[in-house]
């Protein structure tokens, strides 16, 4: 089904609406279109298409809750989804989470999530993009591996206390590895749009193939405490768990006073107006800016406004379900959608003509919570990792494993590099000291 | 935009929280009732199928296959006192994949019509169409002969869906009351049942309708010392397995007692989740002041519903075929164990180290009858007596190796997803010889024994690993002496699996199941299982993952 425009999305939901008998009822349709290709070993591995639109309707009597969904939109069918959300909902126990449904809200306008360009892509863009890095690699006589996906979608909410909301939003993105034919080298790039007309895969194809055959005869240092400049694709991915993503996950205001998280203060409360990182930290979410362009109100339909998160190494805000914002007496904030780490202007070849000896980590791989109370991670690092001495790359060095938590890399600060774009979010590179690697492992 | 990030925000990553919703409850929401409604028939099925095939035929396709997939879930969440979600979920939909110009192409619809299914069809073979004149290497299948009209069912006692949702919840509830009477700060409990109900058809002649059951109860019990601050978890030592609702009907028999002086419990073929829940809250109250570990060599005594998790990573993994050959380079990785590397016969692990594949374990994850490309299951070995002797694979990879059969591990977590390799159950055979956990921790001078399965990390190629655990004792002169904390090990795959020292009899083997496994791009997930006995390992380095912040 093509992406329906507001008008006929919201034509939709009120007819929904019109049936309901319930006390409250809310309904959201969303829809998405998108298509994908993989290839490895430098041909197509494989490609899809998938195409999905559904509606959802929550029905509510007192503080019972039903949910019911379809996937067409006549009239019986609209009608029979209503009824079965209503027979579920008397059918349900009482929350005592309940929270009424919002009534109408106020959402930003201009958020560019939706471009054109990426609506219009087609089998033969994709082949086209990966063909374009395969042929690269070809060339280079390297290996590659890569994948291309992208979507375009809209979201459409409408309830009986008056809430009307409406955003199209697209994506594409690509990632690619490349690797030596001897498997001793490797090097990775990955970026993600809401405009098709940026992507270029051949682009970051060079970089991956730059860092991939720079990356031969690694040498083994010892596992310690160096300084290292992590880049974006180290500190964020939308394929893995993140050192920064973690942290953003982690504000969450419920967990912090329950005493379950590194923001629980002893003896209750939490840490919320506190200095916990470097005073150069600044992390606020913006749905308006343009190289985002994010949602402008979440799931439950709170506005998604611009918020700073930690100002000045300062925990500023912490988001919440609307019950805990109730029961806490505390700013009711949803979970943002992408953030942004405020930057400098130096790049990361600024950032390393700065340091007299470090370790420049491309990539970040397999990171997983080793100690929620201290925020502690595990982890390794991944295809291109080098040797820095005197503000140059010196030599590749073996990969190693890290245990270290983002609460105390962000007090190791050296220096921020410019933001860029990646998984919706504005990340710049960092350079830290004393990053804990803890032991050496083989893997190219 | 992704929301991927968003999901994480739901505190997903926390780990030691579970929350309303997970990703393995896919699909639409739907009255629970309609879990218990049956689906198409075989014959309807059937005519949809061809459909799709002759549509790709028609269209130029070489070879198709056409899934009909109906995805039954349902999550029943509770914390504390309280019920926070009851979702019932179905997915329906077609995927057809087709080889074009000797290339693969792929697409899915949720509209279940004769001319549905023929337009994604048609759509799957301009994709390949599109993408063969970037492709490289055609796609060449292994032999594989139809079956005609088969079926398959999972031989479980009672489906979970047929269980009133009140008893369920009056289960969980229960376990969450008894950690509350025992003294826990907080309980998260859920239950987790999923029905995949399968058709297949190819222009092999193969139309193979399957239906297929998990279960998986589980929970988190938190301490929180208020006055310093500290918090701790202990998570369920309970499997997801292939299995209906007789997974929670406790039998004395599948319970097995975990060394002299540890108060751990293990179980077979059925789950006492109130007994579990109870050592948790004890195990939980002792962890807050457990003694820190000192960092260095030890002596691990590893329990199956741990080592199950070090199994898959270490050795499910570095097997699969497509990550050997290179095609998960860019997301999951690679393995060290290449071709080359086989043929150097070096060995993988200690002459102990038997380690099989197999499809049909009843009870398991991964026991199907047929894969998701219409390949009987079988059994066979990977490693035997420390030597790999064979891989993982699927039609569209033996060739590449010198062989002409699949292995029958072809595997998509849903109707819109392209299938592709995905891990059969892997699993450590139990030592031949008598041998009781007492037996093999009597012989252990400085050890520590892990249970349950923590953190864990493993490097793109499967060399390094770190794992930790759900809870620590320490063995000295071949007693338990007591609880530790902060425990994590780091290994090498090979130097771990050649320090394997002993493994327990049968009568200690039991399956560990891994429920959400990732791999692909884009990302899906499968449920796999891995038995082992209790086994030990000599010499590995433990480290100590107590920080200080703020």
């Amino acid at each position: 089904m093509a992406i329906l425009s507001k008008d006929e999305a919201q034509n939709i939901l009120k007819k929904v609406l019109s049936f309901s008998t319930a006390d409250e009822c809310e309904a959201t349709l969303n829809g998405s279109i998108g298509g994908n290709v993989r290839s490895a070993r430098n041909s197509i591995s494989t490609a899809g298409a998938v195409d999905n639109v559904s509606l959802a309707v929550q029905s509510r009597f007192g503080k019972r809750s039903g949910l019911a969904t379809c996937n067409e939109f006549d009239d019986a069918t609209l009608r029979r989804c209503v009824q079965r959300a209503e027979e579920i909902a008397r059918l349900a126990p009482e929350s005592p989470e309940y929270m009424p449904l919002l009534g109408p809200q106020q959402y930003l306008d201009g958020s560019r999530s939706f471009a054109a360009a990426t609506a219009a892509i087609d089998p033969a863009y994709r082949a086209k993009q990966i063909g374009a890095s395969m042929a690269l690699c070809d060339e280079k006589k390297l290996s590659s591996a890569g994948f291309l996906d992208d979507s375009v979608g809209f979201i459409a909410k409408r309830n009986s206390k008056g809430l009307e909301a409406y955003q199209q939003t697209s994506y594409v993105g690509f990632s690619v590895t490349v690797r030596t034919p001897d498997g001793s080298g490797s090097g990775y790039a990955a970026a993600d749009y809401t405009d098709a007309t940026k992507l270029d895969a051949a682009r970051l194809t060079r970089v991956a193939a730059e860092k991939a055959a720079s990356s031969v005869k690694a040498r083994a240092i010892e596992p310690g405490k160096y300084t290292v400049i992590l880049e974006p694709n180290a500190l964020l991915s939308n394929v893995d768990t993140s050192l920064l993503g973690v942290l953003m996950q982690s504000l969450d205001a419920r967990s912090a006073d329950e005493g379950r998280s590194f923001l629980s203060k002893k003896g209750g409360g939490n840490k919320k107006g506190e200095k916990l990182f470097d005073e150069r930290v600044t992390i606020y979410s913006d749905p308006l800016n343009p190289e985002i362009g994010d949602l402008t109100f979440a799931n439950d339909g709170r506005p998604q406004q611009k918020t700073t998160w930690i100002e000045k190494g300062v925990v500023k805000n912490l988001y919440s379900s609307r019950f805990w914002a109730q029961k806490a007496g505390i700013p009711d904030l949803p979970p943002p959608g992408g953030w942004i780490m405020q930057g400098g202007t130096q790049s990361t070849a600024d950032l390393i003509k700065s340091t007299a000896k470090g370790i420049l980590v491309t990539r970040l791989w397999y990171i997983r919570p080793v100690d929620p109370q201290t925020l502690l991670y595990t982890g390794l690092t991944r295809d291109g990792t080098f040797y820095i001495e005197n503000g140059q790359i010196k030599f590749p060095i073996k990969n190693f494993r890290f245990n270290e938590s983002p609460v105390i890399m962000l007090n190791n600060l050296e220096a921020i590099g410019k933001p860029v774009r990646l998984n919706g979010s504005l990340v710049p590179p960092l350079k830290i000291r004393d990053f804990t690697f803890t032991s050496l492992s083989d893997a190219v | 935009m992704k929301r991927r990030d968003f999901v994480g925000l739901t505190g997903l990553a926390t780990g030691a929280l579970f929350l309303p919703s997970l990703p393995s409850i896919g699909g639409t929401p739907v009255d629970p009732a309609r879990l218990l409604e049956p689906g198409a028939d075989a014959a309807t099925k059937k005519r949809l199928a061809d459909a799709g095939l002759n549509a790709a035929k028609a269209a130029g396709a070489s070879y198709a296959d056409v899934r009909i997939g109906r995805y039954l879930n349902q999550g029943i969440f509770t914390r504390e006192k309280q019920v926070q979600n009851i979702a019932s979920t179905e997915s329906y939909g077609v995927g057809v994949r087709v080889i074009a110009n000797g290339t693969w192409g792929f697409a899915a619809t949720n509209t279940v019509t004769e001319a549905g299914i023929a337009k994604a069809a048609q759509l799957a073979v301009q994709i390949a169409k599109a993408n063969s004149k970037v492709q490289k290497e055609q796609v060449k299948l292994a032999p594989q002969k139809g079956y005609g009209e088969a079926a398959w069912k999972a031989p479980i006692q009672q489906s979970a869906f047929e269980v009133p949702i009140k008893d369920k919840v009056d289960l969980l509830l229960n376990v969450n009351a008894k950690a509350l009477e025992l003294g826990a700060s907080f309980v998260n409990s859920v239950l987790f049942q999923v029905n995949e109900q399968k058709y297949f058809a190819s222009t092999d002649g193969s139309y193979i309708d399957q239906d297929i059951h998990r279960i998986y109860p589980t929970f988190s019990v938190t301490a929180i010392d208020r006055a310093s601050g500290k918090f701790r978890s202990r998570q369920a030592l309970s499997s997801p397995m292939g299995l209906g609702y007789e997974y929670l009907t406790p039998k004395a028999a599948d319970k097995i007692a975990g060394p002299a002086g540890s108060g751990v419990v293990g179980y077979r073929n059925s789950y006492d989740m109130l007994e579990d829940v109870a050592l948790a809250t004890k195990h939980v109250k002792e962890k807050l002041t457990a003694k820190s570990v000192t960092p260095g060599k030890y002596d691990l005594v590893l329990d199956p519903h741990h080592l199950g998790l070090t199994i898959h990573e270490s050795v499910g993994h570095p097997l699969e075929l497509d990550r050997v050959l290179g095609y998960e380079a860019n997301y999951a990785g690679t393995s060290f164990a290449t071709l080359e590397w086989k043929a150097k016969k070096i060995p993988y692990g200690s002459k102990l180290v038997n380690i099989v594949a197999d499809k049909l374990q009843p009870g398991s994850l991964g026991a199907v009858g047929y894969d998701d490309e219409g390949v009987k299951t079988k059994r066979w070995d990977l490693i035997k007596e420390g030597m790999l002797v064979d891989y993982e694979k699927i039609r569209d990879q033996a060739g590449i190796v010198g062989q002409n059969e699949s292995d029958g591990c072809c595997y998509s977590q849903s109707w819109a997803d392209v299938q592709f390799q995905r891990m059969p159950n892997v699993s450590l055979q139990p030592g031949p010889a008598k041998l009781s956990v007492d037996e093999l921790v009597k012989n252990v001078d400085k050890g520590i024994y892990i249970a349950g399965n923590g953190s864990f990390s493993i490097d793109q190629q499967r060399y390094n690993f770190q794992f930790g655990g759900q809870v620590f004792y320490a063995i000295e002169k071949g007693q338990i002496t007591g609880m530790l904390e902060d425990v994590a090990y780091q290994a090498n795959t090979q130097e771990f699996w050649n320090s394997c020292a002993a493994i327990c009899d049968e009568s200690d083997y039991r399956l560990f199941g891994a429920f959400n496994d990732g791999k692909g791009q884009p990302s899906q997930s499968s449920a796999v299982s891995h038995g082992s006995a209790t086994t030990r390992f000599n010499g590995v380095t433990v480290i100590n993952t107590a920080r200080k912040i703020g």
